[in-house]
């Protein structure tokens, strides 16, 4: 059966892993290699280097971040923030990535997801939809939450979906940062309306908030930054857990 | 991170990205010779056929091709396909019905099926169907990390299986031919183990 999917992301800035990290006692404190790497041994499923520096001149330097993460894991390595072109692609792919996330430039330029699909395989493109609650729908927003779209979340993930987008990763814009669980209403509705799989993000602040996600919110995987990097929140105890509430996972 | 170790070909017909297995190989201190023609695989202790994507790319692997890579698995050289690769290695496959496998084993790819979503992505079990040199040491039940829609049926070349709608052949192999369904550079410690064997046969341990 194939296991549901427990995703780490890296906030990197300028090289450094930033936000809602809580550093002390750990000695890799900041390197997102040794983040990887001690990840990797805890049983993660998967990486995602999410780049928040986000601008042209810092490519070279993501490529860096990219190669120092890539270096400590044999599994597979997503990398988004700021792959605005064909050019960041090949460059992020080139340096390490599987897989590149797409988000302000797949709903300016939709092209680009037919463009990369083409090139590297859908297996290898993930568009991400940041999502907000407005009345009874969600709303895409872009440049990290800051501007409005007029585009409906289930609306968007069925075309980057039609479009070759492999993979959706949908954050809820509304739980991000506030620990109270996943948006299960959100992830349910873009999960039945898409052929594959979408990763949820957003709100997990416990072990429960997972299952939760798994199974009301019918997502394949999950993603969370901070939970993560907290002792009594680690990846292989978040895993039992899971196994012990029937949730198939990789031990 | 020596490069001691037996020279395989990778074989590079431009489906998808190479960097990863090229590292898990490196890794494993094989010497990695990119092959972009037939000509490259002379002198291979082994032959890796990767790829991701239509079964369409294989078009690229053309009569010159097979002849090069049969000539080289009739003198006993290991060939490994992955993903693509492996369903390469069998007649054909349903994704692209006019594109010939190099039909080493018998059968043809078809699309999963099934209430479950398509493309399979993400970490599976492996349910160990015999012995084999290519699953050596990997334990039945361990997971792999797979991303496909068409796979290849349960023959008697089968050496693991794995379910996802259907059952299907995540690992095959006859002699000195084998193929994975999923990743193995992709699978963590399972997945470096099965590169490992690869590269012991390679070497003739």
């Amino acid at each position: 059966m194939l296991s549901k999917r427990i995703i780490a992301c890296l906030d990197v800035r300028d090289g450094h892993v930033v936000k809602g990290v809580n550093f002390e006692g750990l000695r890799e404190a900041g390197d997102p290699g040794a983040l990887a790497r001690r990840y990797n041994a805890e049983g993660i499923d998967e990486v995602v280097i999410l780049d928040v520096t986000a601008t042209a001149e810092t490519r070279q330097a993501r490529a860096n971040t990219i190669r120092a993460v890539a270096g400590e894991l044999f599994i597979p390595l997503a990398v988004g923030g700021g792959v605005r072109s064909e050019a960041d692609a090949e460059a992020a792919i080139g340096a390490g990535a599987d897989k590149v996330s797409l988000n302000t430039a797949a709903l300016e330029r939709p092209g680009l997801i037919e463009a990369l699909a083409r090139r590297y395989g859908s297996q290898a493109v993930v568009v991400a939809v940041d999502a907000k609650r407005e009345g009874a729908r969600f709303a895409v927003y872009a440049r990290s939450g800051r501007a409005t779209t007029g585009r409906d979340a289930v609306e968007w993930a069925r075309e980057a979906a039609a479009r070759g987008a492999g993979e959706i990763l949908l954050t809820s814009i509304d739980r991000d940062g506030t620990r109270r669980g996943f948006d299960c209403e959100l992830t349910a509705a873009v999960s039945a309306a898409v052929n594959v799989p979408v990763i949820a993000s957003g709100g997990a602040g416990s072990f429960d908030h997972f299952v939760e996600v798994f199974t009301a919110g019918r997502a394949d995987a999950a993603l969370a930054a901070s939970v993560f990097h907290f002792a009594e929140h680690g990846v292989a105890a978040l895993k039992a857990h899971l196994a012990k509430r029937g949730i198939p996972v990789r031990l | 991170m020596s490069a001691d170790g037996p020279v395989v070909a990778l074989v590079d017909y431009g489906a998808g990205n190479l960097a990863s297995v090229r590292k898990a190989l490196a890794h494993l201190g094989a010497a990695v010779r990119d092959a972009r023609t037939p000509a490259d695989l002379d002198g291979a202790a082994a032959i890796l056929v990767p790829g991701v994507g239509h079964f369409q790319a294989t078009v690229a692997l053309d009569e010159p091709w097979r002849r090069a890579v049969g000539a080289l698995v009739a003198n006993g050289v290991p060939l490994v396909g992955i993903c693509l690769g492996m369903q390469w290695l069998f007649e054909g496959s349903a994704e692209a019905p006019e594109v010939p496998g190099l039909g080493l084993l018998p059968g043809r790819a078809a699309r999963l099926d099934g209430d479950v979503k398509v493309p399979h992505v993400g970490w599976n079990a492996l349910a160990i169907a015999r012995t084999s040199w290519l699953l050596a040491g990997v334990p039945d039940g361990a997971q792999a990390y797979f991303t496909h829609s068409y796979a290849a049926p349960v023959t008697a070349d089968c050496a693991a299986t794995t379910t996802h709608g259907v059952t299907f052949a995540s690992a095959v192999e006859r002699n000195g031919v084998a193929g994975v369904q999923f990743h193995p550079e992709k699978s963590g410690d399972a997945g470096l183990r099965i590169l490992r064997n690869f590269l012991d046969r390679a070497a003739g341990r």
